[in-house]
């Protein structure tokens, strides 16, 4: 192993490790919203990534107007970023879905096309507002440095936090799909729309309020990407493959296979990353995922149902 | 004779379209553009290989790829190693530390020329592989996931992550395939100098009829038999396969075919623009060529080439003039399309060229009949709304 000690090796693991789970706290943020959207309902959302861009201005403009206004509050204000870039991509998702997704639900192809012309708009609706610079908000004191367990491994603050962020938001989409009536109703449109409807549920506001809250996700999710990059008008359409991938991997129906997924993938490509170059441990990555899927059409996790 | 006009030229209506199509081409464009707009239509007719392509696959077998710039980006590869190698003589590159090989891979320090590299050396080889690659490459995708009856959005998705892949490919390996920048600088095809005014014109011609032998191809396949089931497949695949057609089999054939045409395409735009980068490869390129297929119609292989030459010259246009509002009008344009016009402007043509076809044969009296619809409708209108207004007092 070239020349490292064993602990140097030891530290580069763990730290390896570590940017893999900052990988994995993005790409899962993002994937829960999409497999919510595309696992439940089915609509390829190509413009999911603008959505995560959204999230990420409505952070950058927060703190920008919280560092001229309200200096003081500096502190704290990332905490209502976070909800307000929920707020706003959740609202921005239920006026798409309203407008444009609920006319192609039978054409699951078009809606892809569909979605790609929104977020070609949306991308120079940025460009035109925050220019074609990438941008960062001033992230609070707390998220900056580093923790240090001993000298030779070096973890950053806010890869921990987005790290509880994504488990927190995790738990909250598990109780909401799998505890609460809501969540009821969403996984009894999905098997069975007529049946739903006879019984009475609205699926219609169902779909709309699904889009919404895997839009609003994805907000969440570019909350999150500000503390770890910078933000850019096509930032979102970086990631956007990567994301379906995860979803697509996990098995789209499973939200326990898109963890499974987004974690082996990002662990993989972190750690690839390091003894090769960036371009060629995506390559791997990626054509691993391709052929596991030629292999296996129904990813890691598939729920048997009568189609 | 019944054979080629029936199968080939699809009857009165179609021998008519592409009469008019042959004529833009051939005569129209060369005889009124200059020799810089020309060579922009030939690359814009380069594309136009991929949306007829693109008819042949999406609009009646159902298959929704968004990877055909991976082999539009094959075809065009193997030209330009081809070119490249032979611009590399060790004539002219004898100030490189080592003569002989591509510019490119002597600025990153390789000193052989790598093996795959090495059968571009001969032109027969080349041609063979612009064809047969990437049929291959489609065959292995096409085997690998039709007969595991992976389809619709499954397929597009995997499509796109394998254009991304050939992409960062390119990219990452810079010292074998030029990376970002491609591969440049190429001037001549067995010693014939593409670069001049009388080659570009001579290249622009065999574009223009390769493209329309591509469309012939096209409605021979789909007149045939093979047509027939391949629409049949895409709306009821099941219906299909329990008649006794393995259905794989057919879609792996047309996504053979919808390659080899892509390539073809990748072929001349190198040849005619001189140049081959990663651009033309990923997704947003493969994306955009499925908006070329839309726009034109993708039920309409002629409407293809339209719908290739209108978005790319709105792009032209917009994009010299206002770049911030292109990005607005193509978005727009994605949305348009599916939401309003789901077949293009064959569609629309088909709407209305019946209705304005036989009021031109009754003598003219189209105005007449309009307005008299409109006051129609008109008075229609009022009377529903009397109607409700009656109902609400």
């Amino acid at each position: 192993m070239g020349g490292f000690s064993y602990e140097e090796l030891q530290a580069i693991l763990v730290m390896q490790g570590f940017a893999g789970l900052s990988l994995f706290s993005v790409l899962l943020l993002m994937a829960l919203g999409l497999a919510i959207i595309f696992g439940q309902m089915g609509v390829i959302n190509m413009a999911h990534g603008e959505f995560m861009a959204v999230g990420a201005y409505t952070t950058y403009m927060l703190s920008t107007i919280t560092e001229t206004y309200v200096p003081g509050f500096m502190n704290y204000y990332f905490v209502f970023s976070i909800i307000a870039a929920f707020l706003v991509a959740g609202v921005i998702g239920y006026f798409l879905e309203f407008s444009l997704i609920r006319h192609l639900y039978k054409r699951p192809l078009d809606t892809l096309l569909a979605t790609w012309g929104v977020s070609l708009i949306m991308q120079q609706i940025f460009r035109s507002v925050f220019g074609a610079r990438e941008v960062s908000p001033t992230l609070p004191e707390w998220l900056m440095g580093s923790y240090q367990p001993t000298d030779t491994i070096d973890i950053p603050l806010n890869g921990l936090f987005v790290l509880g962020l994504t488990a927190f938001v995790t738990g909250a989409v598990f109780y909401l799909m799998f505890k609460s009536r809501w969540g009821l109703r969403v996984r009894a449109t999905t098997q069975n729309r007529l049946m739903s409807g006879a019984v009475g549920i609205n699926t219609k506001m169902v779909d709309r309020l699904t889009f919404a809250l895997g839009c609003g996700i994805a907000g969440i999710a570019g909350a999150a990407f500000t503390t770890i990059a910078s933000t850019g008008p096509t930032t979102g359409s970086l990631y956007i493959v990567d994301t379906f991938m995860v979803v697509v991997f996990g098995g789209a129906a499973s939200l326990f296979g898109t963890i499974a997924s987004a974690f082996s993938i990002a662990q993989a490509q972190s750690i690839m990353e390091f003894f090769l170059s960036g371009s060629m441990a995506k390559v791997l990555t990626l054509l691993t995922i391709v052929v596991i899927l030629m292999l296996r059409p129904e990813g890691l996790f598939s729920i048997k149902i009568r189609k | 004779m019944t054979f080629f006009y029936d199968k080939l030229l699809g009857g009165k209506q179609g021998a008519i379209g592409l009469a008019i199509i042959a004529l833009l081409i051939l005569v129209v464009f060369p005889l009124t553009l200059d020799l810089f707009r020309l060579n922009l239509v030939g690359k814009y007719l380069t594309y136009a290989f991929v949306a007829v392509s693109l008819v042949l696959l999406w609009g009646y077998g159902g298959i929704l790829s968004l990877g055909q710039g991976i082999f539009f980006g094959l075809g065009g590869y193997g030209m330009a190693m081809f070119l490249k190698l032979e611009a590399s003589d060790p004539e002219s590159t004898k100030i490189q530390s080592t003569p002989g090989i591509p510019d490119f891979m002597d600025w990153n320090q390789i000193t052989e020329l790598p093996w795959f590299w090495v059968p571009f050396e001969s032109f027969g080889f080349t041609l063979l592989a612009i064809l047969t690659i990437p049929a291959l490459f489609a065959f292995i995708i096409g085997f690998a996931m039709f007969k595991r009856r992976v389809s619709g959005v499954y397929f597009a998705i995997i499509t796109q992550a394998i254009a991304l892949i050939l992409t960062v490919l390119i990219v990452g390996q810079q010292g074998y395939t030029g990376g970002i920048n491609g591969i440049t600088d190429l001037r001549t095809l067995n010693g014939w100098d593409i670069r001049d005014d009388s080659s570009k014109y001579i290249l622009y011609f065999i574009n223009a009829f390769l493209l329309l032998g591509c469309v012939l191809v096209g409605r021979y396949v789909l007149t045939s038999k093979f047509g027939r089931l391949l629409l049949a497949m895409r709306d009821k695949e099941d219906r299909v396969r329990f008649s006794g057609y393995d259905v794989s089999n057919f879609k792996i054939f047309v996504f053979c075919l919808a390659a080899m045409m892509s390539a073809i395409g990748g072929a001349m735009f190198t040849l005619q623009v001189g140049f081959m980068s990663p651009s033309f490869v990923g997704i947003v390129p493969s994306i955009e060529m499925v908006i070329f297929a839309a726009v034109g119609g993708r039920m309409s292989l002629i409407g293809a080439i339209y719908g290739t030459l209108l978005v790319n010259y709105g792009k032209t246009v917009f994009s010299e003039s206002f770049p911030e509002v292109w990005l607005f009008l193509m978005g727009g344009l994605f949305i348009a399309v599916v939401m309003f016009f789901p077949n293009g402007l064959a569609g629309i043509y088909e709407k209305y060229s019946k209705r304005l076809f036989s009021c031109l044969r009754n003598g003219g009296d189209c105005g007449r009949r309009v307005t008299a619809r409109i006051l129609s409708f008109r008075t229609k209108s009022r009377a529903t709304d009397d109607r409700r207004t009656g109902e609400a007092a």
